[in-house]
């Protein structure tokens, strides 16, 4: 059996929105280097809306798919729903991921909420 | 495909094939039976033990057939302790980079009550003959030094620590798994007390490895149950395994210079190669190293997915990245050598056979290259010291 589903490595070979939002509504990086994982999720918001989405990871192969999933699964959402993805939700959608590589898709999870608090942190007028 | 993996282990040769089929096929005998069938396994048995006793200027009487490496470092370290017991000796000497076989029977060791010193191996890999003289005790009953690293490569200065320890009356182990059938090995001429090996390094069948104890070392059993092996290692003899590691190991080292001449050129084109690509580096020294050994740090970059891109185009070697391991830490034996773990993260081991072309060489560069600078090209650890908010290390 392979290490992967092959949704895992569909997104990990072609990673989707893989990139940096020069002038993002809201940045989030988390992970650290020590333990081989860095997550940072740029997003740009329109009227409630999470317009765009890009991604920088540094880390495994379920890592970097992790990232993928999840902007995939918030792109074009309301920041309201946004706000409720769950790192379950990226492990389904990638078909699920090994014991040991459920915390990339934790990471995933924790990127995308520390953008969006970056986010509200910078838009304090913004309604939750 | 590109097998460059040759340290997790090696493609059986010709040789040791055609060595183990007649012994599954017809002299599928048990070496304890008395009637000429049972007989003829054991004389391929102890030709077998002859041939490799032969390729490291050992007795035969002096090899044991284990299941492989591990059990020969479990069997090596416990039969010191034993024997030291004896005179109250259970203080151990090591070094932080050895294989877990002897790291994990170390720690075993001290939750028993024995004291284990692990010596540092500093930045280019290799263990220095005065730290170990200077380590002894008079309660220390061995010293086990791996003859080659198994991640990094580098070759340690077996000679020396093996007159150290004559000098001082303490046992010296060597794990040699990584260096039989690769570099020169003479047991008597480098002081070595007992020495470990395994056949699946050199071309042989897994499963199957040898314990060399000089002649008077008194074995401790790990296991009971009969008198195989001159009573130290029951259980019937995997005489077809034997009858391939031995054949096996005269075929690569019978080609030992030939074989390290064409790896080591490989391995420094390869080097040479791989320095080009910014903010790497090697790990280990460059020269006292395997022959088909390169182990390089590329900082911005996690390994596994290096690993799977490789693998992707064809190429199989590893890393000692921490999820490549299923920890978070990162590879023992880069820790050891000083390599921080947001750089060790980002290794690459490989390892090329006695097989490995030119043209594999350079499409290894080319591939490597590539897949580093795409990885980056994402990566926001890249990002920040290519923009000068970190600091490169490399």
């Amino acid at each position: 059996m392979a290490l992967y589903s092959e949704k895992v490595m569909d997104h990990f070979r072609n990673p989707r929105n893989v990139g940096v939002i020069e002038d993002a509504d809201g940045i989030g990086e988390v992970g650290n280097a020590k333990c081989g994982d860095i997550m940072k999720m740029y997003l740009k918001i329109e009227d409630g809306i999470i317009a765009d989405v890009k991604f920088e990871t540094f880390g495994c192969g379920s890592a970097i798919a992790s990232s993928s999933m999840a902007t995939e699964l918030i792109k074009g959402k309301p920041v309201a729903e946004a706000l409720q993805l769950t790192n379950k939700a990226v492990a389904e959608a990638l078909d699920g991921l090994p014991d040991y590589k459920m915390h990339c898709s934790v990471l995933a999870e924790e990127a995308i909420r520390s953008a969006l608090e970056d986010y509200y942190k910078k838009h304090p007028d913004a309604a939750i | 495909m590109i097998y460059a993996d040759n340290a997790a282990t090696t493609k059986m040769s010709r040789a040791a094939i055609d060595a183990m089929l007649p012994c599954m096929e017809e002299q599928y005998g048990n070496p304890s039976s008395l009637y000429s069938l049972g007989q003829a396994a054991k004389d391929i048995l102890e030709k077998a033990r002859a041939d490799v006793a032969a390729v490291i200027n050992a007795d035969p009487g002096e090899i044991t057939i284990t299941s492989g490496g591990s059990e020969a470092d479990n069997q090596a370290l416990r039969t010191a302790v034993a024997l030291g017991k004896k005179n109250g000796k259970t203080h151990l000497i090591s070094t932080a980079f050895e294989h877990h076989a002897i790291l994990h029977t170390l720690k075993a060791l001290e939750k028993e009550g024995c004291t284990v010193t692990l010596l540092d191996v500093h930045e280019d890999g290799i263990v220095r003959p005065e730290e170990v003289e200077a380590a002894i005790r008079p309660d220390t009953c061995l010293v086990s030094i791996m003859f080659a690293n198994n991640e990094i490569g580098t070759i340690q200065p077996i000679k020396e620590i093996g007159d150290i320890c004559r000098r001082h009356s303490v046992l010296f182990h060597t794990d040699a798994v990584q260096a039989v059938g690769h570099v020169p090995i003479d047991v008597k001429a480098d002081n070595i007390d007992m020495l470990s090996a395994s056949a699946h390094k050199f071309h042989g069948p897994k499963g199957i490895g040898f314990l060399y104890a000089k002649k008077g070392i008194r074995l401790t059993n790990l296991i009971e149950g009969g008198a195989q092996e001159r009573g130290k290692r029951a259980g019937t003899e995997n005489v077809a395994s034997a009858a391939g590691m031995a054949a096996a190991l005269k075929d690569t080292a019978s080609r030992m210079r030939e074989n390290a001449e064409h790896m080591s050129a490989l391995r420094d084109s390869i080097i040479q190669g791989l320095s080009l690509i910014p903010h790497s580096a090697l790990n280990g020294d460059a020269r006292k190293r395997l022959p088909g050994n390169v182990n390089f740090c590329f900082e911005g970059i996690e390994g596994e997915s290096l690993l799977l891109l490789l693998d992707d185009r064809g190429i199989c070697a590893s890393s000692g990245s921490a999820c490549t391991s299923g920890s978070l830490d990162p590879s023992h034996v880069l820790l050891a050598i000083g390599s921080v773990h947001d750089v060790a993260h980002g290794s690459l081991r490989i390892t090329i056979g006695e097989d490995t072309t030119a043209e594999e060489a350079d499409y290894i560069v080319r591939n490597v290259t590539e897949v580093v600078e795409y990885l980056r090209g994402f990566s926001p650890i890249w990002r920040d010291l290519e923009s000068g908010k970190a600091q490169h290390i490399l």
